[in-house]
């Protein structure tokens, strides 16, 4: 007995499985690079080099021409009212779904008890759904709304709610799990509904990272905003699309100082936020 | 409301078992103490009778249903006549204490209220009263993450005291206090349960507090039953063999059985942990 005990506590139990995770990890890593053609020396190539500097010089002096930019002020507004509204009802969708997908509300998972097989009938298809949503990259859901309701911003808006809507409705469950949940789990177990124990138990534990991460989104929203409106989604896109293909590289130039900005911003308003409610 | 258990067995995933063919039964309003060394299972009980875990084998009856047989909504409004205290009170941080305390009872409001209680706190004097009860009146708009850990312990009490449960299960509710407080807090169990003729099941550390303040206390080693009695007639030699592998040092009342009510003074406590 005593033998055992000290043979058991002489090697660390977690150590093969680390090991293993490290050599997985390894093995995984080295196909991908060759895979994905990655070789470093390509990007130092003489002729590759000047292209690249060539194509950098002509970015300089930016464009700020009164007239250009208002065209941008335009563009930006446009760009961040395009990523808003895309963001939002992306949230306006994701929260339910989330609402329905997390086990930490669960009620029947208490035991298990009755019902907990059609619970989880249930929240298996909403997890699919969501992963369907996000698997279709936004620049192709773009391409499906542009058909649907013409070139603009409508388009790109749609593109974003759907297509957040199922990265927001997985993070969003993920962290009402991934916090306290004993909190939630109390007030199931003194007879609280789904709602109440989230509004009483989950939503004051996952608030700073929920909103964090939704701001993140947004972040990421006006960048892939600005993707779509290659596909004449409308905002900074089609500006920067024109502006590439008439070869302004001064216009490029400042057009992505109005992105270094906005995602200055983005990063100041999740400042903000997440100080209000630490 | 009454409880009991026939044959209850717990047996964890991993094939630990915390619950040993367990009867027991408790009449409605009675109020017992369970008293035990440390994973005895005293914990694994109070979740089982709470209906937090299912038993492996065995029934358990609550009133006169077995809650893993009822349908869903009747579980749930079963559930909400149980109030637990745990050890850890499960309180978030961020949460003002009134709106923790009226938590309380959520599975009693309708669901507007419960949400409406978010924008603007349906029963301000409620839980004001409930806090004022466990002495954190002047709390009531503070935040939980403000509080020590007694205090946050005592938030646990004031919001099962405000839910006025018919089957009250506290899981050593007075681990975070000092003597005096711990007192304090198991006489105001006592005191609400006796009032409003609630079942209370209290699992304590605390072996004087139990024999002073119960009247019958369940002795609990290795998931069953050691014994099963009124203090009175519990002995040193029980209670030294109730701890006989926690502490070379057992609790002990001076050989002598307890005299019934008269609390005992506490300069008798001795330390269970040392």
């Amino acid at each position: 007995m005593t033998a055992t005990r000290a043979s058991l506590a002489s090697r660390d139990p977690a150590l093969l499985p680390r090991l293993a995770i490290t050599v997985v990890a390894l093995l995984l890593l080295w196909p991908g690079l060759e895979l994905a053609e990655f070789d470093p020396a390509a990007l130092f190539d003489s002729r590759g080099l000047a292209t690249l500097g060539s194509f950098v010089g002509s970015f300089l002096p930016p464009d700020l021409s009164p007239a250009f930019l208002r065209l941008v002020a335009e563009a930006t507004l446009q760009t961040l009212a395009m990523a808003t509204a895309g963001v939002f009802l992306a949230a306006v969708l994701a929260f339910p779904a989330a609402l329905v997908a997390s086990r930490a509300l669960s009620i029947s998972r208490i035991g298990p008890g009755r019902g907990y097989w059609l619970g989880e009938a249930v929240r298996l298809p909403v997890r699919w759904l969501l992963i369907l949503l996000r698997s279709i990259p936004e620049i192709v859901w773009a391409l499906l709304f542009v058909r649907a309701v013409g070139l603009g911003p409508a388009a790109g808006v749609l593109a974003i709610a759907i297509n957040y809507a199922g990265m927001l409705g997985k993070v969003y469950f993920e962290i009402f799990e991934s916090g306290d949940t004993r909190p939630a789990r109390a007030i199931l177990e003194a007879g609280g509904g789904r709602l109440a124990a989230f509004g009483y138990g989950i939503f004051p534990v996952a608030l700073p990272e929920l909103m964090s991460y939704s701001v993140y989104r947004w972040e990421c929203a006006v960048r892939a905003s600005v993707v779509m409106g290659f596909v004449g989604a409308g905002g900074l896109g089609q500006q920067m699309d024109l502006s590439m293909k008439v070869l302004a590289g001064g216009e490029v130039a400042t057009i992505l100082v109005v992105f270094f900005l906005l995602v200055l911003l983005a990063d100041a308003v999740s400042a903000v936020l997440r100080r209000a409610v630490a | 409301m009454e409880v009991e258990l026939v044959d209850v067995t717990l047996t964890h995933p991993n094939g630990q078992r915390a619950v040993d063919r367990l009867s027991l039964a408790i009449r409605g309003g009675e109020r017992v103490a369970i008293i035990g060394p440390s994973g005895a299972g005293k914990t694994s009980i109070l979740r089982l009778i709470g209906t937090a875990i299912r038993p492996t084998a065995g029934t358990l009856r609550l009133g006169d249903a077995d809650p893993w047989r009822l349908p869903r909504a009747a579980l749930r409004r079963l559930r909400s006549r149980i109030g637990t205290i745990h050890q850890a009170p499960p309180l978030p941080p961020r949460q003002r204490l009134v709106t923790t305390v009226l938590a309380g009872r959520l599975g009693q409001w309708p669901l507007w209220r419960a949400l409406a209680s978010l924008v603007y706190p349906a029963d301000i004097a409620g839980a004001e009263a409930a806090l004022a009860r466990m002495d954190l009146a002047d709390r009531l708009f503070d935040r939980c993450d403000r509080l020590s850990g007694g205090q946050l312990q005592r938030v646990g009490v004031a919001r099962t005291l405000y839910q006025a449960p018919d089957l009250l299960l506290a899981d050593e509710p007075v681990s975070a206090l000092d003597p005096q407080l711990a007192a304090h807090v198991v006489g105001e169990l006592n005191r609400d349960a006796q009032a409003r003729g609630a079942t209370l099941i209290a699992s304590l550390h605390a072996v004087d507090l139990a024999l002073g303040g119960f009247p019958r206390v369940i002795g609990i080693r290795a998931g069953g039953v050691a014994f099963d009695r009124p203090p009175a007639g519990i002995t040193d030699a029980m209670l030294t063999e109730l701890y006989a592998s926690e502490s070379p040092r057992p609790p002990t009342q001076d050989d002598q059985p307890l005299e019934l009510p008269e609390p005992r003074p506490r300069a008798a406590r001795q330390p269970l942990c040392r």
